[in-house]
């Protein structure tokens, strides 16, 4: 077996080395009981004390939303401001400007929904302050808001009738205290031994071998990039992402970088089954994501160590598949793997160029983002799941013919309708999301703004179309990356993408946490021998069923204007 | 409501502090002691920097290794892609010249040699590598420029071929900038 594909399954098989052990510890710190990290209580305690917070004041599901919705609100206006007069603020080495007010709004809701999405450039776009201080900052947060509220999910189904659902503040200091600050501080001091800048000096300059003068952007990217990956932000700390020399030095750095995005979210998984006491529902729901992932792996690796088929025909070597967008020392394979990891994680990050990747990889790139719960971003893949599952309980309620629970609680109209509405969410904002820009696109070229729509598309015909589409299920997914190539920098998509980021991040996230809410305050009833039960094999499947139909019904013709009518073209 | 604005705002500025000031203190603390110092691993040459050993820059003159193309020109102040499209036209003519100008300046090799790192851009515009078969397809013509035997050229080729992680996981590959370095000291 040659090398390149031996790196993805050493990366996976050492991911869920890493995940599954920190799946249980996870369980065990949310539920309260003793693990070896206690001893950061003094500073958890420090924190409440300065913050004037009582952990131990218990929430129901609405006060729980109220918390979360305030302090992203703050954030958001927080970040707003600082953006948009970074120019005028300290830690400016580089002398950036200020950004306008709509980027600054995409940019400041892109990141507290831990999107990520970038309509600017990290060398040029940005300050040391801003980079820390607001992104850096918001990468934390924002993974910690998603943790806590699948938290929140999670104590619903623990006992059999519950309205106290623990403390939104405890949950959310923790995912930070005793998960995402020690493994960034152990991540940032590998890749600076890597060679990922840490130090606050601005640009650089030097005379090359030829002579030229070259101009080099550093900063303390290190400390940024490992949160960036450990909470599935995926913002670049450089404009190139992760294919900058300087934020992914080496093989070893790719492996930590892809390693790192995705223990979180298969941790969840499991940490959900052991902390409700049902190990084995949270095993079968990450084996349908498991089996998910690798139908969107398997054909994106092979079709990218295919080759491209125009550059074939020019007579050129592809031995190790196709190279447009990606770096030597990565190789396609593991740029592949890298591209669908992060499409079903809502990560963003990039090791390679997605707009220059083959059209059917597009297709499953974009693909892995409707779906989104493919393991999915850190806590709210798992709420996404929860929405599938809710739809999966009650079609299989009907075609048995008997009132549809979940876990012992019937699950009734109410909770069908919330579903049904959060399934329905991202077809909507995805598919007029770029319906309106086709329009603008074709009608109204001539738009005096900063980017002309006439311009805004990199490459022509069904690839341009994909950019459009790519962007909008980005937003919508949270997800963050894009096909690049569009011009994005400009009124229209700062302020429709901005719009299509919050939704896309806070309904998922209320939906799910109303219905385990509703659910969870619901008599318990016991398990008898008419009940279905969710965590078997056919139910599993039904599951996975759910998925694939609904999405497919949702995204086929899309799809098929976009990716698959470019493969289609090719192929003559 | 009320309550929740003012925690809110109060865990915001605590964690403000761990999150941004404390935490990348102690990585900027621990990278100073990496080999570049935390700036990032410098090549010198004569006591001045000529390069970073990370980051890829332009080669043009034939007696050099080239690197593979660049979407900005290795502007290492501005890192992008071409994000072309793979059924651009633009683009594939774009490629198609590439081959061209190596077949040009190669003219022993065959279209087949040509391995496709050499004509297409990387993601970052700053790769600093090259694939093995893109330095072996250059050494007839460096060997020509300098007037020195392949069978030297080959060997540094060789020696500065960095083989996959371990020998086991993913490419191999060569940096372009210390081989050329290489080169010239060949030369004396």
């Amino acid at each position: 077996m040659n090398t390149e594909l031996l790196g993805i399954i050493a990366t996976y098989l050492l991911t869920l080395v890493i995940a599954i052990p920190l799946g249980k510890y996870l369980a065990k710190v949310f539920a309260g009981e003793r693990v070896w990290t206690d001893f950061l209580k003094p500073i958890e305690s420090g924190i409440y004390k300065l913050s004037g917070i009582n952990p131990k004041e218990e929430m129901n599901w609405k006060q729980h939303m109220k918390a979360l919705l305030t302090i992203n609100l703050v954030w958001l206006v927080y970040g707003f401001f600082v953006l948009m007069y970074q120019d005028k603020l300290p830690m400016n080495p580089d002398g950036n400007p200020g950004m306008t007010p709509d980027l600054s709004f995409n940019t400041i809701i892109s990141f507290v929904v831990n999107c990520n999405l970038q309509h600017y450039s990290g060398e040029t776009g940005v300050t040391y302050l801003t980079q820390h201080f607001v992104l850096m900052f918001l990468q934390f947060v924002s993974c910690a808001t998603g943790i806590a509220a699948a938290v929140v999910l999670f104590k619903a189904f623990r006992d059999k009738t519950s309205t106290k659902l623990g403390n939104f503040w405890e949950f959310f200091v923790r995912s930070i205290t005793r998960l995402l600050l020690p493994l960034s501080l152990v991540m940032a001091i590998i890749l600076a031994f890597n060679g990922s800048p840490t130090s606050y000096e601005g640009k650089d300059q030097f005379i090359s071998v030829q002579g030229d003068t070259v101009n080099v952007s550093r900063g303390p990217a290190a400390a940024f990039i490992a949160i960036k990956h450990l909470g599935t932000n995926g913002g670049g700390w450089f404009g190139a992402n992760s294919t900058h020399p300087l934020e992914n030095p080496n093989y070893i750095t790719n492996m930590v970088e892809l390693i790192a995005q995705v223990i979180i979210p298969i941790a969840m998984v499991i940490a959900f089954g052991i902390f409700i006491r049902r190990k084995r529902l949270g095993w079968m729901i990450f084996g349908v994501m498991t089996i998910g992932m690798l139908l969107l792996l398997i054909p994106t690796v092979s079709s990218e160590l295919g080759g491209s088929p125009a550059i074939a025909k020019m007579g050129i070597s592809q031995a190790t598949g196709a190279m447009e967008g990606k770096e030597v020392r990565f190789g396609p394979a593991i740029s592949a793997y890298w591209s669908t990891v992060t499409t079903i994680i809502s990560t963003g990050s990039v090791n390679s160029m997605h707009d220059s990747t083959m059209p059917l990889t597009g297709a499953w790139q974009l693909l892995g983002m409707m779906i989104n719960s493919f393991y999915g971003g850190c806590g709210v893949g798992v709420l996404n799941y929860f929405i599938y599952l809710i739809i999966a309980v009650f079609i299989s309620g009907l075609m048995v013919g008997r009132t549809p629970e979940f876990l012992g609680h019937k699950v009734e109209a109410r909770e069908v309708k919330i579903a049904a509405l959060i399934t329905l969410l991202s077809p909507f904002l995805i598919l007029t999301g770029t319906a309106i820009a086709s329009y603008v696109f074709t009608n109204h070229g001539e738009a005096a703004w900063a980017v002309q729509p006439k311009n805004w598309l990199n490459n022509p015909g069904f690839h341009g179309f994909s950019e459009m589409l790519y962007e909008m299920t980005s937003s919508n997914a949270n997800n963050g990356s894009g096909f690049e190539g569009l011009g994005d920098n400009n009124v229209f998509w700062n302020v429709a993408t901005g719009f299509v980021l919050f939704l896309g991040r806070f309904l998922p996230i209320i939906g799910p946490i109303a219905i385990a809410g509703l659910l969870g305050a619901k008599k318990y009833i016991p398990e008898s021998a008419g009940t279905l039960k969710t965590d078997t094999l056919t139910f599993s499947l039904m599951t996975f069923a759910v998925i694939v139909v609904l999405n497919a019904l949702s995204y086929f013709p899309a799809l098929a204007l976009g990716p698959l009518a470019e493969y289609f073209t090719m192929l003559k | 409501m009320k309550k929740y604005i003012i925690q809110s705002l109060r865990l915001t500025l605590v964690l403000m502090v761990l999150l941004c000031v404390i935490y990348p203190l102690i990585v900027a603390f621990a990278g100073g002691f990496s080999k570049g110092k935390g700036g990032g691993e410098k090549i010198t040459k004569n006591g001045k920097v000529i390069g970073y050993a990370a980051i890829g820059q332009s080669f043009t003159k034939p007696e050099y290794f080239w690197g593979r193309p660049s979407a900005v020109g290795y502007n290492a102040a501005g890192s992008a892609g071409s994000n072309k499209g793979p059924s651009n036209p633009d683009y594939l003519k774009e490629v198609s010249n590439r081959i061209d100008t190596l077949l040009k300046y190669n003219p022993s090799l065959k279209r087949s040699d040509i391995p496709a790192d050499m004509v297409t851009a990387s993601g970052s515009g700053l790769d600093p590598n090259i694939s093995e078969q893109g330095a072996i397809i250059q050494i007839k013509r460096i060997a020509a420029y300098r007037k020195i035997d392949e069978k030297s050229v080959t060997e540094l080729v060789v020696k500065n071929t960095q083989g996959p992680l371990m020998g086991l996981f993913g490419p191999s590959s060569v940096n372009v900038l210390k081989l050329n370095l290489a080169l010239d000291e060949l030369k004396k």
